[in-house]
């Protein structure tokens, strides 16, 4: 278990940092701040500028150096112009500074005039003016892929495979574990070491085969072929019997006692009764497919039933790479995984500080 | 209360409204199983518990784990084995034949060799480099500092985001007109074009590993750290040891077997590397960062010739070192649990 209070003062760190005079810093705890601040800034930044490029217009993106904020360039209505007309700070010839409205530019010499006096026009050459920008955000990047392309279907297909694998998950592997756990009968070792035994085949090995009895039971370009695979996943069977094995004999003793039947103290009795490890495994199982690549990538080759992951990845790949989209489609199938770990952080931690496992 | 009670109250009829379909569906399996259990008895049960799981795991693992064997030892394009063309051991040989197996480019699949050669060089630096901060970070946070919580939050967080996002993040950054080209010619430097240099690739392909799994091996390291039972560190308090001392007599060697496990789940981890790379490199420039996962992948699925007897082969090829590494994590994890 990990705990978060610093209460407990048993680390080398206090040894090391044994404080000389109260006041006084030991070197090692300026190290030890510069080298979380840094840290902080290292793990973050990358996403924080993610978040903020993805809200910049396809222009905004190509500048050279970038913008911090997405900015847009200020328009004005003037009457008489059809259109509205942008805003520039414009250096004037005695050297004041004014803020004009360009009506129209031609080459090198724009014609501008004064929004709140728009009968008197000046020219001046475009070099003395510089665009007057205030942030602004694109949305259309982000409602533009939602309407136009297959995004919404991608977003669909990651949602069904996400939640019908960790379903068909959660339900053959507390069987398996319930199985285990519970009865004593012949085999048992036997087959507690197969399902370790699976745990050390990674799917890397068994692309070729895996694709072949995919295609063989004609699932190919379907999302079965994404759902079922994974579906039975030793960690999940492992994390789970441990957990019922702690669950007193006695009370299954009890329920067929009372003429229970074995599905019945199954689902009634010992899945109410593991539900923490149950959700820690739910937890797992929907980061898992969320973020599964490589396998949907292998099966799944008509754009219909790409997942995000993949679909992200064609994007990524196209010829015209168009950021603008692809930043906000990356914010999109992150947002999931920031709101889970926001809401189930200490689930996940000490799920894999007790389990090793990710 | 009332207040409360009225509160309780509502979230569980909702948590009993969300439960119906899950209740419906239980007891639709309860007549089936009742009956199976009336014919077979208290006896058959467990097996018919294991049954669904360990179906899925013989037809999608130790099925496809076997076959994997027979394929290698065909050819032809066919995905289906009865039409395939038995070869013997033909492309284990054309993987394997090199002049000099030093050299890559000596040998007849030298794609092949490169890809060893690349994710051999990916693996020593990543690994090392991935523990060795891993423990510092760890060790760090072990530390009486502020906000702990949230620090390890701050260095965990990658580690959920897909291996995709992780690769668009950093791409995004390290691009032609990226921010980082930006920060250099601000101060003063030139351009960097990452993706057309070869060292870079590979050097950013590391670094992003790194910066999205070094999260998980830091949480492994940080349990163990807290794990060491304080009376250690106070008697060594009272004897007035040195921190450096303590360091090297105390907190290493009762680390080392978690240490010993995080070493080789990061090997295991980094032999396979594909996802991240592929998506933020896609191999280049050139090979440069072509590792074998993405070689099986390339010559099995993604050439306009599927070559899945080859594809095959280089797959029983990892599975060997994997099983190696596999075996080396179960004596690693023994040793821990002993200890």
């Amino acid at each position: 278990m990990m705990s978060d209070s610093a209460e407990q003062p048993r680390s080398v760190g206090r040894l090391i940092t044994a404080k000389r005079g109260r006041s006084k810093l030991h070197w090692s705890d300026v190290f030890s701040y510069v080298y979380l601040g840094l840290g902080v800034l290292l793990m973050f930044a990358p996403v924080v500028w993610l978040a903020l490029s993805s809200f910049k217009t396809p222009a905004g993106l190509l500048e050279f150096p970038p913008t911090l904020l997405p900015l847009g360039q200020i328009s004005v209505e003037v009457p008489g112009y059809d259109d509205p007309l942008l805003m520039f700070s414009t250096t004037m010839e005695d050297g004041s500074v004014r803020e004009l409205a360009q009506v129209r530019r031609i080459g090198i010499v724009a014609t501008m005039l004064d929004p709140n006096d728009p009968d008197q026009t000046f020219s001046v050459p475009i070099t003395q003016n510089e665009p007057i920008r205030e942030v602004r955000m694109a949305w259309e990047n982000y409602s533009g892929p939602l309407e136009r392309f297959n995004f919404m279907s991608y977003l669909w297909n990651s949602v069904i495979v996400t939640t019908a694998a960790t379903i068909v998950t959660l339900l053959i592997n507390s069987m398996a574990a319930y199985g285990l756990s519970i009865y004593e009968f012949r085999g048992r070792n036997a087959i507690m070491l197969f399902v370790i035994g699976t745990l050390m085949i990674p799917i890397t090995v068994i692309l070729v085969p895996m694709y072949l009895v995919v295609t063989s039971m004609g699932m190919v370009n379907s999302l079965w072929a994404v759902i079922l695979p994974g579906a039975a996943t030793p960690t999940g069977v492992f994390l789970l019997r441990q957990y019922m094995l702690t669950i007193p004999k006695d009370l299954i003793e009890a329920a067929r006692m009372d003429k229970a039947s074995e599905w019945q103290i199954y689902w009634r009795v010992v899945m109410p009764l593991a539900l923490p490890a149950i959700a820690v495994l739910a937890i797992f199982s929907i980061m898992w497919r969320w973020n599964e690549f490589l396998w949907p990538l292998i099966v799944l080759s008509r754009s219909e039933v790409y997942t995000l992951q993949v679909g992200l990845n064609a994007f990524q790949g196209e010829l015209n790479v168009q950021w603008h989209y692809i930043l906000a489609m990356t914010v999109v199938t992150l947002i999931p995984v920031v709101l889970v770990f926001a809401f189930l952080q200490k689930f996940i931690t000490t799920g894999i500080a007790s389990s090793g496992m990710k | 209360m009332p207040e409360k009670n009225a509160n309780t109250s509502l979230s569980d009829r909702l948590t009993a409204i969300a439960a119906i379909p899950v209740v419906l569906f239980f007891r639709l399996f309860e007549a089936p199983f009742r009956f199976v259990q009336k014919i077979g008895g208290l006896k058959a049960m467990p097996y018919i518990f294991l049954l669904p799981n360990l179906a899925f795991f013989g037809v999608f693992v130790v099925v496809p784990l076997f076959i994997n064997f027979s394929f290698s030892f065909t050819g032809g394009t066919n995905i289906f084995l009865s039409e395939r063309v038995y070869t013997g051991t033909e492309q284990y040989e054309f993987l394997f034949d090199c002049g000099n197996y030093l050299d890559p480019q000596s040998c007849r699949e030298d794609r092949f060799w490169k890809a060893i050669f690349n994710t051999m060089t990916f693996v020593v630096l990543q690994v090392s480099s991935l523990v060795a901060l891993s423990l510092v970070t760890a060790l760090i946070l072990n530390r009486k500092i502020r906000a702990r919580g949230f620090f390890r939050a701050v260095f965990f967080f990658p580690v959920l985001l897909s291996p995709v996002v992780v690769a668009l993040i950093w791409k995004w950054i390290l691009l032609r007109d990226g921010i980082l080209n930006a920060f250099l010619v601000s101060i003063g430097l030139e351009r960097i074009l990452f993706f057309i240099s070869p060292e870079w690739a590979m050097f950013w392909a590391i670094f992003v590993s790194i910066w999205s799994q070094m999260g998980f091996y830091m949480l492994i390291l940080l349990a163990g750290l807290q794990a060491i039972p304080p009376d250690l560190y106070e008697a060594a308090e009272m004897d007035g040891t040195s921190p450096e001392r303590v360091f090297w007599r105390i907190t290493l060697p009762l680390l080392w077997p978690n240490l010993l496990v995080v070493v080789v789940l990061a090997l295991i981890k980094g032999v396979q590397v594909f996802d991240e790379v592929f998506v933020l490199t896609g191999g280049g420039p050139g090979t440069a960062t072509q590792f074998i996962v993405q070689y099986i992948y390339t010559t099995g699925f993604a050439s306009s010739v599927q070559n899945f007897g080859l594809a095959s082969a280089a797959s029983v090829v990892l599975g060997l070192v994997l099983f190696v590494l596999t075996l080396a994590q179960l004596a690693a994890v023994r040793r821990k649990n002993d200890v």
